[in-house]
């Protein structure tokens, strides 16, 4: 399948200041993309070149086969952008303002469609307010029923959910999932990895203006992501037998709990000789579970080449 | 072509008008008035007639003039100014528009206000004086080129701009002076030789010579020489504003 955006050899430099680094990402039709990275890693920037906001140095970017610059009506009218930032109008009104973005970018009139996008954000009985008398969560609202306005095939959500309340950030997940469902490509950029990690069909990790890794969420977490087995001892131990040494585990909780890290990936575990080992050495526990690495471990082991 | 997006623009900017009526409108009317009333009463008790015509009505084309330039560089600068200051420009910056139709949207309104401006200003005057306008049509044609270039002046302004006094310190310290001294209130054949041959250096000269010789059949400027510094102040404005989108000079980095 033909991605619907695709980023080849694309460079930015400021100055002497290069934020993106000969960047190759395929983003697929249909997918929830979550672009990761830490602050200034290029994200934005990234998502600034695509949209034509900012000036790409050198390479290049095509939007379901059309180049973002040449072809910029049929790249730049397929996309929506909700911004990091606040950036909202004073004096005007969520209607209007919406009615303003569809028209902007080529779409006639269409009052049910605008009421469509404001109910589906909670915003339609705010509707004639003007926007300085709403909330900061509303305003991010309202960012968003912009960018839906003219019924984009690609949506970028750029920190969709910084500062907003928790059940809010719920309804803005039930509408990205709403959006997916409905044929909707979102890119999402995030500092919640939770967010990325309950909505993202894949991740791309940048750091430093360079894409580290991009790879299905649940691969990425599966490939990347440890396993551990926690067993909590009936009796303290000071010093693990010699017999446990090739375990590699780790002795914590004064002497009551141990850890020991596996690979799922691999045939055997170790689980069933640890256990046994355990026995013969004498040691019994009245409790054990397992837990595997969340994504902010694997983005942060990454980000910091741990892993 | 996105003639959605040029009607988007166009009905945004105008219901700011609305929404600022006082402002937009209210405000120059009262204030040429005030021109009127004083210059027209304190001067005009000394001087009858220039060229002809009452002091009163000689002076009603440059009044408009100077409502009509102050009010398009304001109205276009803010309009551009605004989104740069507010952030909102990230919108108009992705949006599948090309500069034809981010200067058709904001330049035409901001000199469909200045051309509804310039026409509540005559009838104002029509109350203080007996006005006969010679070509109706030239002058209707003056009044929408100056107020075209000098909305398109505006726009330039506030991309330019990157702090409210720069947005202010072109209209007061540049546009105003010009325009006084510009022959809106005297002919400059009343100025002695040296100051003519100045003021010929002065471009607003021009555009209150040809818009009122639409009113009056007199003028400083032969009113083709007048056409023509319209025509290539408009050109020129037009050039820069294409510049600025090919470039992306202060608004895409």
């Amino acid at each position: 399948m033909q991605p619907i955006i695709s980023v080849s050899g694309l460079n930015k430099t400021y100055g002497d200041f290069q934020a993106l680094r000969n960047i190759d990402l395929q983003i697929n039709r249909g997918e929830i993309f979550g672009l990761l990275g830490p602050n200034g890693a290029g994200k934005t920037t990234l998502i600034n070149i695509i949209c034509g906001i900012v000036k790409k140095s050198s390479g290049t970017v095509t939007v379901d086969g059309f180049d973002n610059v040449e072809n910029f009506r049929e790249t730049r009218s397929r996309i929506g952008l909700v911004p990091q930032e606040l950036p909202t109008e004073t004096f005007e009104t969520p209607y209007d303002v919406c009615r303003f973005s569809r028209g902007l970018f080529g779409k006639p009139d269409n009052p049910a469609h605008i009421e469509k996008v404001l109910r589906s954000l909670s915003l339609w009985d705010k509707k004639n307010n003007k926007i300085m008398t709403l909330s900061g969560g509303m305003k991010r609202r309202v960012l968003i029923c912009k960018a839906l306005a003219h019924e984009p095939e690609i949506l970028f959500l750029d920190e969709p959910t910084a500062g907003v309340d928790v059940e809010l950030r719920q309804d803005m997940w039930n509408v990205v999932q709403a959006l997916r469902e409905s044929g909707v490509t979102v890119i999402l950029t995030t500092h919640y990895i939770e967010e990325a990690e309950q909505l993202a069909d894949r991740i791309g990790v940048i750091n430093h203006g360079e894409v580290i890794i991009v790879q299905e969420k649940t691969r990425l977490m599966k490939e990347l992501g440890k396993k551990q087995l926690v067993l909590h001892l009936s009796e303290s131990v000071s010093v693990l037998p010699s017999s446990l040494e090739n375990y590699q585990l780790e002795l914590g909780g004064d002497g009551l709990e141990l850890t020991y890290h596996y690979d799922t990936q691999r045939d055997r575990t170790g689980i069933t000789a640890l256990l046994s080992d355990l026995h013969a050495a004498g040691i019994k526990f009245n409790d054990l579970h397992t837990s595997q690495s969340s994504l902010e471990e694997i983005f942060v082991g990454l980000v910091n080449k741990k892993i | 072509m996105n003639f959605h997006a040029i009607r988007a623009i166009y009905r945004t900017e105008m219901a700011r008008m609305m929404r600022t009526v006082v402002q937009s409108i209210v405000a120059p009317v009262l204030s040429t008035s005030l021109y009127f009333v004083v210059f027209g009463s304190a001067i005009g008790s000394r001087i009858t007639e220039i060229d002809g015509v009452g002091y009163g009505a000689f002076i009603v084309p440059g009044l408009i003039m100077l409502a009509i330039m102050t009010e398009s560089i304001s109205n276009s600068s803010f309009a551009i100014y605004f989104p740069k200051f507010t952030g909102t420009i990230f919108e108009l910056l992705s949006a599948p528009v090309s500069f034809v139709e981010v200067v058709i949207g904001y330049v035409g309104a901001a000199a469909s206000k200045s051309v509804v401006i310039g026409m509540i200003i005559l009838a104002t005057a029509g109350l203080f004086v007996d006005l006969h306008i010679a070509h109706p049509l030239v002058m209707l044609l003056f009044l929408v080129l100056i107020s075209v270039s000098f909305s398109l002046f505006g726009f330039i302004l506030g991309v330019w701009a990157d702090g409210w006094e720069k947005l202010t310190i072109v209209p007061v310290l540049v546009i105003m002076p010009l325009t006084f001294l510009g022959g809106t209130f005297y002919s400059i054949s009343m100025l002695p030789p040296v100051w003519q041959t100045i003021s010929l250096f002065n471009p607003v000269v021009y555009l209150v010579s040809g818009f009122r010789w639409a009113f009056f059949e007199n003028s400083d400027v032969a009113v083709a020489v007048s056409f023509a510094m319209v025509m290539a102040f408009l050109l020129v404005c037009l050039f820069v504003v294409y510049w600025i989108f090919k470039t992306g000079y202060k608004i895409r980095c």
